[in-house]
């Protein structure tokens, strides 16, 4: 199924011959166009590491005033979709447009992808290997750098590796900011309609970059183990005590909060005030929620269902089917909304009449879109259970199916219950494949966020936006608010947690 | 060995999962009774792709059953969009008739094949200038692109002819547009096709020299020039009829100036409609596009968006917007405007955007 956008790219980019396609290849604009999309990738994710892991840090790791709440508040913004950030920005600051309006708009959006992987998995270590390397002399900020860091390193690949895919495949951010990128040059291309390849020579550019991020961040991961078992349970960690900076480190929070979710949040409620086309029909806006949410829960239902069996395989075994298999996953993450809708409409109109233009087929294109985030999600949390496990289910006598069943996957809870809520939020936002692709006269809020600004109602665009904010919020508030409480009940590790449940199914068991 | 455990499992129960996902899907079709098998039987209903915004279009639409005497079912995206999304559908498509918000999208589906030509009783409604010339599309209605200007900064601007004029020292740093704007994009393809590709580079090199403002649209470009900042914009006719409209003509300082006709600044982009070779219903496609032209809807263009009706005799009781007939329009072959690839490489190029 993730395959499909390739196989469509392939049969569009090589109809107008081999010539036509080197030739656009080979363009100096082709060129600009692949360092400008890197180079945004790359200063993006940065930052978004440098941001995400401190935040992280901030409100797992120190005694900082009031981390619970920094804590949430840090996850927030993924609830802003980037093109509502970037018309709050570009609006106010027409200055802003070029490089560094994208930037920031995308590293506001995007950085919590970072930072509630690595949060999570700061909650999780262990904190003895720290307190090992403090007691051989180490330095705190020696410590975090050759201890801490290395250990969420897996957690912080992969929330690069999505925020990387995301930059890549963005269009609203970089259209509005009027930065030339990849997408926007792709989209383009489509508008202008009349000649495909273009578009889809440029799509599977992409798709190549993509492939070299992928293989990049799986490097990146290496052979290393993060697993950990050891007798008892470890202890809770012990908060960095701030001292008189305590205070202080409230600051990098509040900024970021400040500048990711609370301005355009005013900028929202000043379109709200000022406008007079506030003619706010209140059935259409309910219907309209109502479907959003309708269709993006059943694209995170059909897409986690997907990503457990790609996730748990890639987390154990490496051989180069699976290895094939997980990156051909994040194939649809990269490429922009339109080429994936454009490529089910190719197959679907062929291939699938009867769900065409009907919900089945737009929550497949979400689940295309989508897989890798919720892939990522459970590969990880597989990954950092114990192998050991098990072989030992094995070993008391379980079949492959109960070990399965009994403990592979309640180890992959919490990566399958992120996975969901990540691809949950994604489809709320999403709108290209939406529009395309969604039953006749279906409206989502997005779709209807594009009609009000189409026009310039922005103030009736408004109520849409903030709703969609606020839904959004919920799914990104229950992520961050689930994970603090596993972190603080008892300081618990997520392997052990599935072994004591044990014994509560047990019905004449290997136990 | 160990590695092959899980192996057989999972592979399984990827396997399951897909099939009922499949399952799940075609479930999920059974409570939309007659839908599937007989898919499209002929004459059931219309199905109008609207490149053209909901909230302009949709009150139109609506009485559009009416009109036909069919049920009509209508897909908004934006035009280019769709125009793909059509391409790409080819001979399966169900839909009937493509509503575009440019001439550029409907050329494409005509160069491509798509549009069958029109009957002569919906042609013949339409000045020849504002058509395909084979007759495959029509427009519903245009806007032209003009100046906004501040008099008190500019009041020369009333005497431009062509768009050279504005390339002026004096006007430095003063200039507003909107440089992602679709209208804009079509200025400057015009312009191409007026003065060639070198023809066209110099001139907007010259405009990138005097250091031209940026606004995200044509709103904030009339803004701009009203409020003072800027003292000459370039946006289509209709903001400002529609900013006067709403604040009356005391409160807006700005004024707009059309250009001759032998310029491009003087061009008329139009919204369009054409029927689908592939449909079934073409005799309903053909009276929708009947009704968009009719004197009644026609009239709604030109008093509610302050759009040029293109059908004579209509004239807006709202708005004083003289007759398309003796408005001095840049004609080019509107067909040409989709080439919008080559306008927007050209803009990169000088660092517009």
């Amino acid at each position: 199924m993730a395959l499909l956008p390739l196989v469509y790219l392939a049969v569009r980019a090589t109809e107008g011959g081999p010539g036509t396609a080197a030739e656009i290849l080979l363009r100096e604009r082709t060129l600009w166009l692949v360092l400008r999309s890197v180079g945004l990738a790359v200063s993006v994710t940065l930052a978004c590491l440098v941001i995400g892991i401190t935040l992280a840090w901030l409100t797992t790791r120190t005694d900082v005033p009031g981390r619970r709440g920094l804590g949430v508040l840090a996850a927030l913004p993924l609830a802003v979709p980037s093109y509502v950030a970037a018309y709050a920005w570009i609006s106010a600051l027409p200055a802003l447009a070029g490089f560094w309006g994208t930037f920031l708009v995308l590293t506001a959006c995007t950085y919590p992808y970072v930072y509630l992987p690595v949060a999570a998995a700061m909650r999780r270590t262990d904190p003895s290997l720290e307190e090992v390397s403090r007691s051989l002399g180490r330095s705190a900020r020696q410590t975090f750098l050759a201890v801490t860091v290395r250990q969420v390193r897996p957690a912080a690949a992969a929330g690069a590796l999505l925020v990387a895919l995301y930059v890549l495949s963005d269009f609203g951010a970089p259209s509005l900011m009027r930065y030339d990128v990849f997408t926007r040059v792709i989209h383009a291309s489509y508008r202008s309609s009349f000649d495909r390849t273009p578009a889809a020579v440029l799509s599977l550019l992409l798709v190549v970059l993509t492939v070299a991020i992928t293989v990049a961040e799986t490097r990146s991961r290496g052979r290393a183990g993060h697993a950990r078992v050891g007798s008892g349970v470890p202890r809770a960690v012990t908060p960095v005590r701030l001292g008189r900076l305590r205070a202080v480190a409230v600051g990098p929070s509040v900024v970021v909060a400040a500048v990711a979710l609370g301005f355009p949040l005013v900028s929202l409620g000043y379109w709200l005030l000022r406008g007079t086309s506030a003619s706010l029909d209140p059935t259409r806006l309910v219907d309209a929620a109502g479907a959003t949410v309708g269709v993006a829960v059943l694209g995170a239902v059909l897409t986690t269902a997907l990503a457990i069996p790609v996730g748990v395989l890639a987390a154990r075994y490496r051989g180069p089917v699976v290895r094939g298999l997980e990156h051909a996953s994040y194939a649809g993450h990269a490429l922009p909304g339109i080429v994936v809708a454009l490529a089910l409409v190719f197959f679907g109109i062929r291939y699938a009449e009867p769900i065409y233009q009907r919900t089945p087929l737009l929550v497949i294109a979400y689940a295309v879109l989508f897989l890798p985030a919720a892939v990522g999600a459970v590969r990880a949390s597989v990954a950092q259970s114990p192998r050991r496990l098990e072989d030992v289910s094995r070993s008391l006598g379980a079949g492959q199916w109960t070990t399965l069943r009994r403990v592979t996957l309640p180890l992959a809870g919490p990566g399958v219950a992120t996975g969901a809520a990540l691809v949950l939020l994604a489809c709320m936002k999403e709108l290209p494949a939406t529009l395309l692709l969604r039953p006749t006269g279906m409206d989502t809020l997005a779709t209807r966020l594009w009609t009000e600004t189409g026009s310039g109602a922005y103030a009736a665009a408004a109520p849409y936006a903030v709703v969609l904010v606020l839904l959004a919020a919920v799914p990104t508030f229950l992520l961050t608010g689930a994970q603090a409480r596993r972190a603080t009940e008892g300081g618990q590790v997520g392997p052990v947690v599935p072994s004591t449940d044990l014994p509560d199914r047990t019905e004449g068991g290997p136990r | 060995m160990r590695s092959r455990r899980l192996l057989v499992p999972t592979l399984t129960l990827t396997l399951a999962l897909a099939l009922a996902g499949c399952g799940a899907d075609t479930t999920g079709q059974a409570p939309d009774p007659g839908s599937t098998g007989e898919q499209e039987p002929a004459g059931d209903t219309l199905v109008i792709y609207s490149g053209r915004n909901e909230n302009l279009v949709g009150p139109v639409l609506e009485r559009l059953e009416e009109a036909v005497g069919l049920p009509v079912e209508v897909r908004y995206a934006s035009s280019g969009e769709l125009a793909a999304q059509l391409l790409e559908e080819g001979d399966a498509s169900s839909a009937d008739l493509f509503f575009s918000q440019d001439a550029g999208a409907l050329g494409a589906l005509a160069s491509a094949g798509m549009l069958a030509p029109l009957d002569t009783t919906v042609t013949d409604l339409v000045p020849a200038d504002y058509q395909d010339a084979q007759g495959r599309w029509v427009a519903t209605s245009g806007r032209a692109r003009v100046l906004a200007y501040d008099p008190e900064q500019a009041p020369q601007v009333a005497g431009f002819t062509g768009i050279d004029e504005i390339l002026d020292p004096a006007l430095a740093g003063s200039i507003a547009y909107a440089p992602t704007n679709a209208s804009f994009h079509a200025f400057v393809t015009a312009l191409r096709i007026d003065r060639g590709e070198d023809g066209a580079r110099e001139w907007l090199e010259k405009l990138a020299d005097l250091r031209p403002a940026t606004y995200e649209n044509n709103n904030a470009v009339l803004d701009a020039v009203d409020g003072g900042q800027a003292a000459v914009g370039l946006i289509n006719h209709y903001y400002w009829y529609q900013k006067v409209a709403e604040l009356g003509a005391d409160a807006v300082s700005a004024r707009i100036h059309f250009l001759d006709s032998d310029d491009p600044g003087a061009l008329v982009n139009v919204a369009g409609a054409g029927v689908l070779s592939t449909s079934d219903n073409v005799e309903a496609a053909t009276a929708a596009i009947a009704f968009l032209l009719s004197d009644e809807i026609q009239q709604y263009f030109a008093d509610e968006t302050a759009e040029y009706p293109v059908v004579d005799g209509v004239t807006s009781e709202v708005f004083e917007l003289e007759p398309l007939s003796e408005l001095d329009a840049h004609q080019i072959d509107l067909n040409e405007l989709e080439s919008l690839e080559t306008t927007l490489a050209l803009l990169d190029s000088v660092g517009l955007t």
